[in-house]
């Protein structure tokens, strides 16, 4: 009897072990989820057509994407703290040649135009998302997001967060790439 | 080239542990006698050997050379200096030669300054470290190289899990590691001594400084976490039961229980078989912990990689070094003679008490965190969280906290029932007025908060009662060391205790300009502003907080978002105060503006770690007690052999 109990520990352990390795090899593989990227990089932006988001400037569409230049399209909005910080970085790759449209997220005009009047206003076109559904479809979980569209509309890259100046040459790259 | 020249050396190094291997093991054979002498001097090497290995990585993490897979997938150009530094162990293969690291510098610490152990259980020992050691080289060679190259090399790196870009948490994982690994030199001597049928009071008082080192790592370790998850995930709690938690907790319980029995041994001459049960437990705690963090099994912010192929190696070597130990143990502890004996009121008893009670909860945490696994292996995803943990850990270790209250006033061997009762009378006093206090001041208290505030006082006079009537500068230093231990258990639990029951908590969605209040505080909500660091950028709330009449003091929480890879967090503001801690997180923002603003109120939270360093400070002044006594003995050791 007392022999046996020695014999326990082992016992004991060798269940633990089977225990973990079953674990191991049946367990189904969960991917990172903490970063929600779009399923729709690789593929034609949806249609869609928004109406101007300030009264004087286009609109964005579906179609003003596929027109033979690659673009930036900024998913943002006034009431978007980080969006104020990334202002900065947006102006210089707009000074660097790259087109940029935007996505105003459940916006007011006027609140609109006294952030582009405070943080400056570097896009050509912006559409209002009254209801997020453009900014659902194109992917996008939050603002800001900044997307790489090509000339054929199609989505080459997604930068998720506010833009760092340490950012700027992998977005000016990816839009290198897609022209 | 250095890439390169830490491949080598970690090569060196494993063939080193090969060698030391050999050698031991010849060594122990008839005839091998001749070979003793080189064992010591080949563990000293081997530790330094991947020691310089290690400097290698740091110093590829430090000049970013973006050549190195390892580098550039988790460093970034752009990273403060101190985080690049700490990048080298903040991945998997890093951390794992972080891990061996520690585990040959070990080993080497023996080799070099254990001069009390038996000549040949020291030669035994150091070849079973030798062979954990070739496991997890062949681990670091074959499965995770942390020096492969990347050809072409990128030109940025990805950057590293913003969580852990935070000045405490640079030096979290090496202090925990220390502990965690450490704690393998017990296994090894167990190991050692039931090679060589050496389990007795020597090998006991040899054994017990090196628990001692790990466990004074792992206790910090573990203090020093609990502080950086309070404020670096913004959720306010200071112990999540989060499985890494668990896993550094479940080592300190074995190896507290271990440090207590180790002391039976050296003293009285009992527990001769749990002691050495215990030190092979609390190093397998260590492994298994290893596993679940990097196998990925469980999720947590700790898991870097998941790859079954890794796990599947690791787990090879835990079911290698656990079984044999084990197989060891059932074939030789039969040959250990027996103890001595002892009474049922005796220090003995209590120690056995209190080694119990010790895994009790060791188990009980273990089947907490392993429970998920087995659920999963049905089919089913549950995670076992606070109200299981605290449930069913919470009551066994206040009656653990309460044997070790009366343990130390017991006498070796036999003691009288009446002069106990005689003696813990003060405690018992002061605890029971402390609940009638806490009743009547605050009812409706929950109960297990209740009874740590009552039973608090009571542990911290009864910690103080073996200094009584004691001249205290010829007072040793261990018996301070246990004392300022044991009273910091009492401050910890007298921490948790308010914490849990006096805490204070607002959620509100506030627009600037509007005041929050908090138990006794208000807060005034300025403005919300956006900031912009070197890689992140974040939205800051400014508060002015003052507590009644009182001066006003600032409050900055922020809201970051990492810039690569992109990832937010919550950085806290805390302001500390002589009686606890003002603590607010802000969250998202709404369309109309407003803002979430989360304040906690926690009175006397900081004992909680305070504790903490006091339990590690007692065990370092019990390491310096033991080291001066076992110093003095050997000087006299030898003066009787020289008479």
């Amino acid at each position: 009897m007392k022999r046996l109990i020695l014999w326990v520990p082992l016992a004991v352990v060798m269940v633990i072990l089977a225990v973990l390795a079953s674990a191991l090899f049946f367990s189904p593989t969960d991917s990172n989820d903490r970063v929600v990227r779009s399923a729709m990089v690789g593929h034609p932006v949806p249609d869609f057509d928004l109406a101007p988001a300030v009264a004087g400037r286009p609109g964005l569409s579906s179609a003003a994407l596929r027109q033979g230049q690659p673009h930036l399209v900024n998913v943002f909005a006034s009431w978007c703290v980080p969006c104020r910080a990334e202002a900065a970085q947006l102006a210089e790759l707009s000074r660097r040649g790259v087109p940029i449209d935007a996505i105003a997220v459940r916006d007011r005009p006027e609140d609109l135009a006294a952030f582009l009047a405070t943080y400056g206003d570097p896009f050509r076109a912006i559409g209002a998302d009254v209801d997020r559904r453009v900014q659902l479809d194109i992917g996008s979980a939050g603002v800001p997001e900044t997307f790489v569209v090509d000339g054929h509309g199609v989505i080459r890259h997604q930068h998720i967060g506010a833009i760092t100046e340490g950012d700027i040459p992998t977005i000016m790259a990816a839009w290198q790439a897609a022209r | 080239m250095i890439a390169e020249g830490g491949l080598a050396l970690l090569w060196l190094a494993a063939a080193l542990s090969l060698l030391q291997l050999a050698l031991g093991w010849g060594a122990l054979r008839p005839g091998g006698e001749h070979l003793r002498a080189a064992v010591r001097p080949v563990a000293v090497t081997q530790g330094l050997v991947v020691g310089l290995a290690f400097l290698a990585l740091i110093w590829l993490f430090l000049r970013t050379d973006l050549s190195v897979k390892l580098v550039a997938a988790n460093s970034h150009s752009l990273k403060p200096w101190l985080y690049k530094f700490a990048g080298a162990w903040g991945n998997h293969e890093g951390s794992m030669l972080l891990w061996v690291t520690v585990l040959a510098v070990a080993g080497g610490g023996v080799a070099l300054f254990e001069r009390r152990l038996r000549q040949d259980t020291l030669i035994a020992t150091l070849a079973a470290q030798a062979a954990i050691g070739l496991g997890f080289y062949a681990f670091l060679l074959f499965a995770s190289n942390p020096f492969t190259r990347l050809n072409p090399a990128p030109v940025e790196g990805n950057g590293l899990n913003p969580l852990l870009q935070d000045p405490g948490l640079a030096f979290h994982p090496p202090t925990l590691y220390f502990g965690y690994v450490g704690i393998s030199i017990a296994f090894s001597f167990a190991v050692g001594a039931l090679i060589t049928r050496d389990v007795g009071p020597a090998f006991a008082r040899a054994m017990r400084p090196w628990v001692l080192v790990a466990w004074i790592f792992l206790t910090l370790g573990i203090t020093a976490g609990s502080y950086w998850a309070y404020y670096e995930l913004g959720w306010g709690g200071w112990w999540f039961w989060d499985p890494v938690e668990n896993a550094s907790l479940m080592p300190w319980l074995a190896a507290t229980a271990l440090l207590h029995s180790v002391t039976v041994l050296a003293t009285r001459a009992g527990l001769r078989a749990w002691t050495i049960m215990l030190a092979v437990v609390a190093f397998s705690m260590s492994m298994i912990g290893t596993f679940l963090v990097r196998s990925g099994i469980l999720t947590s912010v700790h898991a870097f990689a998941v790859d079954p192929l890794r796990g599947a190696f690791i787990l090879g070597l835990l079911t290698l070094y656990i079984g044999g130990a084990l197989i060891l143990f059932g074939l030789r502890v039969r040959t250990v003679k027996e103890g001595s004996t002892f009474e049922i009121v005796s220090r003995e008893a209590a120690l056995v008490i209190n080694n119990l009670l010790l895994s009790v909860v060791l188990g009980l945490v273990f089947i907490g965190t392993l429970y998920p696994l087995v659920t999963q292996a049905f089919g089913r995803e549950i995670s076992v969280g606070p109200p299981y943990f605290n449930a069913v850990a919470g009551p066994v270790a206040l009656i653990l906290v309460a044997v070790m209250a009366i343990g130390p006033m017991l006498r070796w061997r036999r003691d009288n029932l009446k002069d106990l009762v005689g003696r813990i009378s003060i405690p018992v006093l002061l605890s029971a007025a402390s609940l009638l206090l806490v009743v009547l001041l605050a009812p409706g208290i929950r109960w297990l908060p209740l009874l740590g505030l009552a039973l608090a006082p009571g542990i911290a006079a009864a910690s103080i009662a073996p200094l009584w009537k004691r001249n205290l500068r010829r007072t040793p230093f261990f018996i301070w060391g246990m004392v300022v231990a044991h009273l910091g258990i009492a401050v910890s639990l007298a921490g948790m205790a308010s914490e849990s029951a006096f805490i204070k908590e607002t959620l509100v969605a506030a627009s600037p300009g509007q005041t929050v209040r908090v138990g006794d505080f208000n807060v005034h909500f300025d403005s919300i502003e956006p900031v912009v660091g070197p890689n992140w950028t974040a939205i800051e709330a400014r508060l002015t907080g003052r507590r009644g009449n009182g001066s006003p003091f600032a409050l900055r929480p922020q809201s970051r978002l990492f810039s690569s890879p992109p990832t937010p967090t919550s950085e806290s503001a805390i302001q500390t105060l002589w009686d606890g801690q003002l603590y607010v997180a802000v969250g998202a923002q709404d369309e109309q503006g407003r803002t979430q603003l989360r304040l906690w109120w926690k009175p006397f939270v900081t004992l909680i770690w305070g504790g903490g360093a006091m339990i590690a400070l007692g065990g370092f002044l019990a390491l310096i007690g033991r080291v001066r006594r076992e110093g003095r003995g050997k000087r006299k050791d030898e003066e009787e052999v020289t008479a």
